[in-house]
């Protein structure tokens, strides 16, 4: 585990790591399952493609969730995230992968300090979040409580 | 069909009750692929100063898109859910969700506005926890505000 970042030492900025996640389709129905969000056009090609989209694409929330593990492990208790908010940019499509080792895509994850508020006690983290070239998420941000 | 435009300000009280279970916090955790062992070993979560598993940052989608739901399914709304895009979303904490948490959302509907043939609405849940107070009742507690903003794209969107 990391040690917890201690607020009066960071500076805006300043780069809190990186780290890639691999998505397949079989991630989208474990998402769908543990949500609830059982829209068809995460899990379905035929309805994908039927209502204009390139295939099936990740859920925002599951981006935005996958993303928001970098801050957690950096500030190292899930607890310290009081305030995370994004903007879903672009889709994510996940390609079929079933059966092979590769994944359906990927979403690398990095984030820098955006902002300190001694008096609050608080960071935030801006989170840039890519895949295939473009960044999926906009103003994703993670305030984040240290002492 | 068209987005009521009568929907702004619209409320709908909080409904049925959401039990946070260990098991679901650990099943969510790993759907967004999530390590922090809070998530996951009640000693690890006990060794930060709580009480129970800890749910990822997250985790509020699953009552706040229960909550949407009253309104995408009202017959009154005119929202068709496969025209639905999400546009954005912010969880603010009040405090942590904890497995064994007892939650309720109450739905408010703080913006519609046309865009296009379709339109962007904007919700709030306001998530709260459920305390018994002693006296048969519940005290609530706030524990995270959910917003959200849909899309509902019009016909050629």
């Amino acid at each position: 585990m990391t040690t917890t970042p201690i607020l009066a030492s960071l500076a805006v900025g300043q780069d809190i790591g990186s780290r890639s996640v691999d998505v397949t389709r079989t991630d989208l129905v474990k998402y769908a399952g543990a949500s609830g969000d059982f829209n068809p056009i995460h899990w379905n090609e035929a309805f994908a493609t039927g209502v204009g989209l390139p295939g099936v694409i990740a859920h925002g929330m599951f981006t935005m969730g996958a993303a928001v593990q970098l801050v957690t492990d950096w500030a190292g208790d899930p607890a310290a995230v009081v305030d995370f908010q994004t903007r879903f940019t672009k889709p994510v499509p996940v390609a079929d992968t079933t059966g092979s080792p590769e994944p359906g895509a990927a979403i690398e994850v990095s984030g820098a300090i955006g902002a300190l508020n001694a008096e609050a006690g608080t960071a935030r983290v801006d989170l840039t979040v890519v895949s295939a070239g473009q960044k999926v998420l906009m103003k994703a941000q993670a305030v984040v409580r240290l002492v | 069909m068209t987005i009521n435009p009568d929907l702004q300000g619209r409320s709908y009280p909080a409904a049925e009750v959401y039990d946070v279970g260990r098991e679901k916090i650990r099943e969510f955790a790993r759907a967004v692929k999530a390590t922090h062992p809070a998530h996951f070993d009640v000693d690890a979560a006990a060794a930060l100063g709580h009480g129970d598993l800890v749910a990822p940052p997250t985790f509020a989608i699953i009552i706040a898109q229960r909550a949407d739901a009253q309104l995408i399914e009202d017959p009154d709304s005119g929202i068709d859910f496969s025209r639905v895009v999400h546009a954005d979303q912010r969880f603010i904490h009040h405090r942590p969700i904890l497995a064994g948490d007892r939650l309720v959302a109450e739905l408010h509907v703080d913006g519609v506005r046309a865009m296009g043939g379709g339109a962007m609405i904007t919700t709030r849940s306001e998530i709260f926890g459920l305390t018994p107070d002693g006296t048969g009742e519940d005290s609530r507690e706030p524990v995270a505000t959910a917003t959200s903003s849909i899309l509902v794209r019009g016909e050629g969107q």
